[in-house]
């Protein structure tokens, strides 16, 4: 097979999985912000959070890696909850700077905790032997651990897919996204809807943290380093889109892969640069509604 | 004029002569509002004050100068035109790399004449990215901002052989002040250039925050849609603001790193804008005084409990904003005006930009 072919296909298997990384955490933030229009800068804390569980399941506990990630996801998409009752609530109708300034207080107190409990050197996870080594392909030995996440992605956009096209939930949540007066005077209780999207979004967020931890390693910057990422999938694929999100994740995922393959010195300049280009086309994004 | 008018007020109903008499009040108002009141030398003698009593501490106290400069030009789109960016560290670093490479790059080391070719880069950098990024609103403007100082950063990294890349440019030399002042280990020299930057400077925001101008601006942040209605021309209101406050970010860049002699890209860091975000508001948005506050206070902590422990200043800066969003919403200034309104002295720095319009005599 020809160099530039291998080339080809390991970008597109490694910012495949990448872009699953990017979908898994980002989605629940779009939905979120796509209901009650709430910039949540504290996203990225979350998903720390998660992978921190993990880190501390597996290595303090023992507890197998998939496991930890349950756990991981349970737990933080039901202390999720407390926060959304307790503080975001307040701030539904405040305005984009004062839910800013909320959140990001509460990423750097997330960042100070993780700092002073797991000191600020990157962390491991010990993976299962299952998910250890290469698949070969013939011409290019794949990572397992990225096949999986690939898989893994699969499945999770699949039943999110199906939650939200096909079920009574999932409809009610596509009208309060589309309209939320509306779907309130229909009788659709979206004040409980949303703290349930927020808490499976979080859910989410925390899953992608864990599994984060093999790809880029774990350190309390984790949660503003990657939130920027985060926010970029969902302005550039629209609030609340589902579909959206996926596209740009994907467009994302192997571009900024492609970069790093092709010209690592330009670090992030591609996936800002796309970003500025796609937001000053559609303003809403790929799926977002102007 | 005025006196026609209150003899006409005799001769009508009461509530008439009520509601000229409401519009007098309103027009006193806000020919007053401008001039100085005794409180606004405070912040400049405390400054002088400094100066005397901290001998040792300038070099420090020129940083906490170049932040306030910084801080207010974040004031002008920030607390004056509403206008909500994640990227205002572009221009300030642009400033600091327009100072820096002319100094190590071009050997332009004259100081003042660095400063205007700071201001005058930042702002052409202001005007083109303001130009296309200020129809955006909301998250989306959030983002854009954000992602155009990041590719700054990239851009600067990608070519680490002019920037310096992160290791950046040291030991840049600048000539002595004037030609006749140099400059001293203390920052004695630093901290008296500073701080007359910021009072001229100063001065400058303060006639475009009181002119016809600032009040347009105003009119756009509390309610845009009745600016575009009554014909203002919206969009390039706030690209002339938003250059302005560039231009001013590129002072702060420059003297940021004409008082270190030294600068690197880190001055793009998103932390720096969310730093200077910060500052303003826990000083106070919308009233200029609250990024003196804001920056002094904010470097003072920081200085204190980041010596004892990084860690518990990033909580404890988290925890402020936390409450600061829910009990102070308009910073300590705001703060202050709430106490001073509870016990009667109504007379504090900015009442216009009283949000409780209502309980204004």
């Amino acid at each position: 097979m020809p160099q530039f072919a291998i080339i080809a296909v390991s970008i597109l298997f490694d910012g495949l999985a990448y872009a699953m990384f990017l979908f898994i955490t980002s989605v629940g933030l779009s939905v979120t912000m796509g209901l009650m229009g709430f910039v949540n800068l504290a996203h990225g804390a979350f998903a720390m959070a998660g992978g921190y569980i993990v880190v501390s399941l597996t290595r303090n506990l023992g507890i197998g890696f998939a496991p930890s990630l349950a756990i991981a996801a349970v737990v933080v998409g039901a202390v999720s909850v407390i926060f959304e009752r307790g503080l975001y609530r307040r701030l539904y109708k405040a305005t984009d700077l004062e839910q800013v300034l909320l959140t990001i207080g509460l990423a750097f107190m997330a960042i100070a905790t993780a700092t002073y409990l797991y000191g600020p050197i990157p962390k491991s996870v010990p993976l299962p032997t299952w998910l250890q080594g290469d698949i070969s392909l013939g011409f290019r030995a794949f990572p397992t651990y990225r096949a999986f996440l690939i898989v893994l992605g699969i499945v999770l956009i699949s039943v999110l897919w199906y939650a939200f096209e096909k079920t009574n939930i999932g409809a009610k949540i596509r009208a309060a996204v589309d309209n939320r007066r509306m779907a309130e005077s229909v009788g659709i209780n979206v004040d409980l809807l949303f703290t349930l999207t927020f808490a499976l979004g979080s859910g989410l967020a925390a899953l992608g943290g864990g599994l984060a931890i093999q790809l880029f390693g774990l350190s309390p910057s984790f949660a503003v380093l990657y939130l920027v990422l985060f926010l970029i999938v969902v302005a550039v694929g629209g609030l609340g889109s589902l579909k959206g999100t996926l596209l740009a994740a994907l467009v994302i995922g192997v571009i900024d892969t492609g970069g790093k393959y092709l010209y690592a010195e330009a670090g992030g300049f591609f996936i800002y640069a796309i970003t500025v280009i796609v937001l000053l086309i559609k303003p809403a994004g790929f799926y977002g509604r102007e | 004029m005025a006196a026609n008018e209150t003899t006409a007020a005799a001769m009508t109903s009461p509530r008439d002569s009520e509601a000229i008499a409401a519009r007098d009040r309103a027009a006193e108002y806000l020919v007053s509002r401008h001039r100085y009141r005794w409180a606004e030398a405070l912040p400049w003698l405390a400054c002088i004050a400094v100066f005397f009593l901290f001998p040792d501490r300038l070099t420090f106290g020129s940083q906490v100068l170049v932040m306030v400069l910084f801080a207010l030009s974040l004031d002008l789109i920030l607390g004056y035109a509403g206008i909500v960016t994640l990227g205002h560290a572009a221009f300030f670093g642009i400033g600091a790399y327009t100072v820096g490479l002319g100094a190590a790059k071009f050997g332009w080391t004259e100081p003042v004449s660095g400063l205007f070719a700071a201001f005058v880069v930042a702002s052409i950098a202001g005007f083109i990215t303001g130009w296309f990024l200020l129809r955006y609103r909301g998250l989306t403007l959030l983002m854009l901002t954000l992602a155009t100082a990041i590719m700054m950063q990239e851009a600067g990294n990608l070519r680490s052989d002019l920037s310096g890349g992160y290791d950046g440019l040291p030991g840049l030399v600048f000539d002595p002040l004037l030609g006749r002042f140099d400059y001293d280990l203390y920052g004695h020299t630093n901290y008296v250039y500073a701080l007359v930057v910021l009072a001229v400077v100063f001065y400058f925001v303060r006639r475009i925050v009181y002119s016809p101008f600032g009040q347009a601006l105003t009119g756009i942040r509390e309610n845009v849609r009745r600016m575009h209605a009554i014909g203002s021309p919206v969009h390039w209101r706030l690209v002339t603001v938003y250059t302005i406050a560039a231009g001013i970010a590129g002072i702060a860049g420059a003297l940021f790193t004409q008082t270190n002699a030294y600068v690197t890209l880190t001055v793009f860091d998103f932390e720096n804008s969310a730093k200077v975000m910060v500052m303003l508001i826990l000083g106070g948005t919308g009233r200029l005084y609250g990024a003196f506050l804001g920056a002094a206070v904010y470097m003072v902590l920081e200085d204190y409990f980041s010596k004892l422990s990084p860690t518990f200043w990033q909580f404890g800066i988290g925890l402020l904003l936390v409450l600061a969003v829910l009990f102070a919403r308009r910073g300590v200034l705001g703060l202050f005006e709430q106490a001073g309104a509870y016990f009667g002295k109504d007379k504090n720095l900015d009442k216009n930009l009283d949000k409780n319009k209502g309980t204004k005599p």
